[in-house]
């Protein structure tokens, strides 16, 4: 399946395309900019890269629904990481949209004729290599976009393990839906890498920041102030109608897990930064931190397994909205812990 | 969480992929492991579907009983509500909801039926009808 290995790759661009290197990691964004960076000749893993984004979060909007159910996410908006990146660390990055379809398209052959490695915005549900059952209308997918066989486009999707292939209605499809997050058909690569990069100065700062953010927000549904938001709307769900809460409970869990995260909400992901991050700068603190924000990340899934366990059809009896919402409160204070030691680097 | 403890329980909706999750190894380092899935993720993923199943089951009952349009049943077989029907089309929702009247919805022009077919990746004569039999391929 690799561009190299393939007879038909034979024109002068391959090089640069053939020595693309796909890897699995956990999520889109953070992994589509990691494959990048690595091209461009700068290594930085997953974890790193989300964290020096500042993309660790908690947001808990009511008022904004998706399928009638609220939002919910973990880490910062679509394209945060890409921001924060270009923010914290000075890379460049060339964006393209469209306003038409068919010039998203031509513009994309033209970049990959040129030798380019491209990363763009897609939709979930129009991509044909997406599991069936995980096909949902989630418009803020990224994926790279490495060669083009024939009709076939060859993609690098990080959070699968293989690299895979679309054909140019599918993605084009994918990449023009409209509604929220659409991609507008986005495009991006970097235009310039730092060559050196002070992780003294910058990891400090950036972890200080996001911690912060987490403690602080000025509005009650996000950070800290969100997942006690959450808590507290849980435990109101016992007079609301069976069905929907069930499928509220469900859907938290669905935010956390599914859609990839490494695991609790990218809370995994954000302790293997910081573990990362201490043994660069040999800090103690950050160590002692990311072992923390494990114990938080197991608090989640357990969270998880007790929502899972309530709502399953066989059990019996009715639904502890009550200790549900304790156990998230728990996470929220275990959390806010963490957090409060970050704000001592 | 733990190297060893990281789920691999092969759920159906991977479709035999995994994913990749972050976990500690014997030494308390992190590293990547590939998961086959979680029965909890799964079970909530399932859940989602099943709900969306159930919308697309009551509508395919209306549709047939010509109480709604064949636009009702086909924006929830391809797993959208109103509000997503209408942000992917451009239709305003008050349009939308006229067309699931199935008097109106006969009425309409070929470019607005091209607009639905286009948005849900449908053909015209597959959106302005629906399936004899239901499909239906899960348990």
């Amino acid at each position: 399946m690799n561009c190299a290995a393939s007879p038909h790759c034979s024109h002068e661009t391959m090089s640069n395309q053939e020595a693309f290197q796909h890897d699995h990691f956990a999520h889109c964004e953070s992994g589509v900019m990691s494959l990048l960076l690595r091209h461009h000749g700068l290594k930085l893993s997953e974890a790193m890269v989300f964290g020096l984004s500042g993309g660790l979060m908690f947001a808990y909007i009511p008022f904004v629904k998706l399928g009638g159910l609220p939002l919910i996410a973990y880490r910062t908006m679509p394209r945060g990481i890409i921001k924060g990146l270009q923010k914290n660390l000075g890379i460049k990055m060339k964006m393209h949209k469209f306003s038409k379809p068919e010039k998203g398209t031509r513009k994309l052959n033209q970049l990959l004729a040129q030798g380019e490695i491209v990363g763009a915005q897609t939709s979930v549900f129009w991509l044909p290599y997406f599991p069936p059952e995980m096909q949902f209308h989630f418009n803020g997918h990224n994926l790279i976009i490495y060669g083009k066989e024939g009709d076939d486009y060859l993609i690098s999707d990080p959070v699968f393990e293989t690299v895979m292939r679309c054909e140019t209605s599918a993605l084009q499809k994918a990449r023009f839906v409209k509604g929220v997050m659409a991609p507008k058909g986005l495009l991006y690569y970097p235009e310039s890498v730092p060559e050196e990069i002070s992780y003294e100065t910058i990891l400090p700062k950036v972890i200080r920041k996001n911690a912060k953010t987490m403690l602080k927000t000025p509005v009650p549904i996000a950070g800290i102030r969100g997942i006690k938001a959450l808590a507290r709307t849980i435990k109101k769900l016992e007079k609301k109608d069976p069905r929907h809460s069930r499928l509220f409970l469900g859907h938290i869990v669905r935010m956390q897990e599914e859609i990839g995260t490494g695991g609790a909400g990218f809370r995994f992901i954000y302790a293997s930064f910081l573990q990362e991050a201490g043994n660069m700068l040999n800090n103690p603190l950050l160590l002692e931190s990311s072992d923390r924000m494990t114990d938080v990340g197991d608090q989640w899934r357990d969270f998880a397994l007790m929502i899972a366990k309530s709502i399953r059809k066989k059990q019996k009896g009715e639904i502890d909205f009550t200790a549900i919402g304790n156990s998230l409160e728990s996470v929220a204070a275990a959390e806010t812990q963490v957090y409060k030691h970050l704000m001592q680097l | 969480m733990d190297t060893k403890n990281v789920p691999q329980q092969n759920v159906s909706t991977y479709s035999g992929n995994k994913k990749a999750i972050y976990a500690t190894g014997k030494d308390g380092q992190y590293t990547i492991i590939a998961s086959s899935g979680w029965s909890v993720e799964a079970e909530v993923t399932k859940q989602a579907l099943h709900e969306l199943e159930r919308l697309t089951d009551v509508a395919y009952q209306q549709v047939k009983a010509n109480k709604r349009s064949p636009l009702f049943y086909h924006m929830y077989n391809r797993r959208m509500d109103l509000q997503t029907l209408a942000q992917s089309s451009g239709f305003f929702q008050w349009r939308i909801k006229r067309h699931f009247n199935p008097a109106i919805f006969k009425k309409l022009t070929d470019k607005t039926l091209a607009r639905y077919s286009e948005t849900l990746g449908i053909s015209l004569d597959e959106l302005c009808s629906i399936p004899a039999l239901q499909p239906r391929n899960n348990e």
